[in-house]
């Protein structure tokens, strides 16, 4: 069966080593042996077959004409149904396509399915979903792993390779933590980079699209392909896109990388800190000045994230209400009625406590204590980061405190699973571009993920220093 | 305690989300637990600091405004539960 990567595929693809259908035949067929993963909440066949057909009528050159790329089911597609992961929109079909979709389709990609996530992407471990946990690939037999969250299913497929893609979202680390449990790379972009338009709202001021693959160069291809200008959301930055891939450049010589002093947390396993020190030593002998820096308020970005993102989803999730689209309650003697049943019965119990949670902290006579407090430290943990980018090129810490963990294991205290974020959270809330790179492994073998930070759209760097790392791992 | 029986409910209606009572108390120590975890911020000296609600750090661009009739009320329509002569229809409010 055929197995590499995006960027070899394209050689492949254009020598005619293997044709479009040859290729697609063995994705799907390596999905269809994989469903007891669970990575696809949408997959059809026959859908596949189609876009293999129209693909083979299709003359023009096309970027990623015929590579497969699984899409996170929080995009909106017109040919296939779109959940969220939510009983809510258990039938929703969207009657338009994301930007981000739409970009991928007109540069010729094929899309196997639709993955599996947290519901409406509220999680780390992808086991909040109605349509049940997606089985991270790496899992040893009977002891079943969780993926990360909450792009769990994206993970999962790059990880499992039933895919050479797949799009992701991050809100505030669900691109860059199932990255690091996978073992696969993953990248969330500058907030801004990548419209928001047909992605389904979680935390307006911090969702943003991104990729995983199995390398940083198919990562920086890949992003290059959804980056871009988009006046259908009024956050979209009009940037010049780079070409990622051309200019990457694995010289790190006379480069500065900042680390962060306060993400040495206590309780951090002893693996968690060797991978760290590990690439700081290799960016070392790359030449790169060690930055010693401070972000003195990363410790606050976890209780701020966990009232600005629930307070945006509160506000966020009040147009799923059983008028417009998706599900509606049979038990609606009124309208009241009819909305308080439908959004009990269509949301998860992590939806429906962040959404009241969202409430509380938005109601009059705590809004003050709570949101605009939040909002003050967030301008905070932004600040530090501007200082701090004053004296360094990039950032490096670790991806998550641990590596995959077993399925369910921290599911009954909400805070113990919001800490898996502790690493990933304040480069969202300060806008930053980040990836996780698979870096070193733990005692069992799995593998653990190194966290690159970069300047607002600077993610050429980011890949740049990604790239040089990767490289000197393998 | 910050989150109390009477408080839960009044969230949940806010919310138009309706709980049992096994749901409220579940909900009151989660809430509680979590509005405790939060109160660390109170610890940060937040004085004159502006509170940030846009990341972006480009300014944001203008549009033409231009008129554009997409007439895509059926498209609008396509995924409603239920609908009437071209409206999404909900049970009767008014007797």
């Amino acid at each position: 069966m055929y197995k590499s990567s995006l960027k070899q595929t394209l050689k492949d693809l254009d020598t005619k080593k293997i044709s479009i259908r040859e290729l697609n035949q063995d994705y799907l067929n390596r999905i269809k042996e994989n469903e007891n993963l669970n990575v696809f909440i949408h997959f059809s066949e026959d859908n596949v077959l189609k876009q293999i057909d129209n693909l083979e009528n299709d003359n023009s050159a096309k970027k990623l004409k015929g590579i497969p790329i699984a899409i996170k089911d929080l995009f909106c597609t017109k040919s296939m149904p779109t959940t969220a992961a939510s009983k809510i929109l258990e039938n929703f079909n969207p009657t338009y396509e994301s930007f981000v979709t739409q970009k991928l389709l007109d540069e010729g990609s094929i899309f196997v399915g639709k993955t599996n996530l947290d519901e409406f992407a509220m999680g780390s471990a992808t086991n909040t979903s109605f349509f049940g946990n997606t089985i991270n690939p790496l899992s040893k037999e009977n002891e079943p792993l969780a993926p990360g969250g909450s792009s769990g299913g994206s993970a999962a497929a790059v990880a499992a390779d039933l895919c050479l893609g797949a799009t992701g979202t991050d809100t505030g680390g669900s691109i860059r933590q199932p990255a690091s449990f996978c073992g696969v790379v993953g990248i969330k972009p500058t907030y801004g980079l990548c419209s928001r338009w047909g992605i389904a709202a979680f935390a307006s001021s911090l969702d943003q699209a991104g990729i995983f693959s199995h390398n940083v160069e198919d990562a920086s291809i890949l992003l290059q392909s959804i980056a871009g200008f988009d006046q259908r959301d009024s956050t979209s930055a009009k940037v010049d896109i780079p070409n990622y891939f051309e200019n990457l450049d694995d010289d790190l010589n006379g480069k500065t990388v900042g680390i962060p002093k306060e993400y040495s947390i206590d309780g951090t396993p002893m693996e968690i800190s060797q991978i760290w020190e590990d690439a700081i030593k290799v960016l070392e002998k790359k030449g790169v000045k060690i930055k010693n820096i401070s972000l003195p308020h990363s410790k606050y970005a976890l209780p701020t994230y966990y009232i600005i993102a629930p307070a945006e989803a509160s506000s966020n999730l009040a147009r799923y209400d059983g008028v417009k689209y998706g599900f509606r309650s049979d038990e609606i003697d009124s309208l009241d009625e009819m909305y308080e049943n439908t959004r009990a019965q269509g949301f998860g119990r992590e939806v429906k406590r962040r959404i009241l949670i969202g409430t509380y902290v938005l109601s009059a006579g705590y809004y003050d204590a709570y949101y605009l407090k939040a909002q003050k430290v967030r301008k905070l943990i932004a600040n530090d980061f501007n200082k701090a980018f004053k004296e360094c090129d990039f950032i490096v810490t670790p991806t998550a405190p641990s590596a995959a963990f077993p399925l369910n294991e921290k599911q009954n205290d909400p805070i113990k699973m919001y800490l898996n974020d502790v690493f990933t959270v304040p480069a969202s809330l300060a806008g930053l571009p980040g990836i996780s790179i698979p870096f070193g492994k733990d005692k069992n073998n799995l593998p653990l993920g190194i966290q690159i930070l970069g300047k607002h759209f600077d993610e050429q760097q980011v890949f740049n220093a990604a790239v040089s790392l990767e490289r000197s791992y393998e | 305690m910050k989150i109390d029986k009477n408080t839960i409910n009044r969230i949940a209606r806010l919310s138009r989300i309706k709980l049992d009572d096994k749901e409220s108390e579940d909900y009151i120590k989660d809430l509680n637990s979590i509005l405790d975890w939060v109160e660390q911020l109170n610890e940060v000296n937040t004085e004159n600091v502006e509170p940030l609600s846009n990341i972006s750090s480009s300014i944001l661009p203008k549009r033409e405004d231009l008129s554009n009739d997409s007439n895509s009320s059926e498209e609008i329509l396509e995924n409603a539960p239920d609908k009437l002569e071209g409206f999404f229809a909900v049970p009767k409010v008014v007797e």
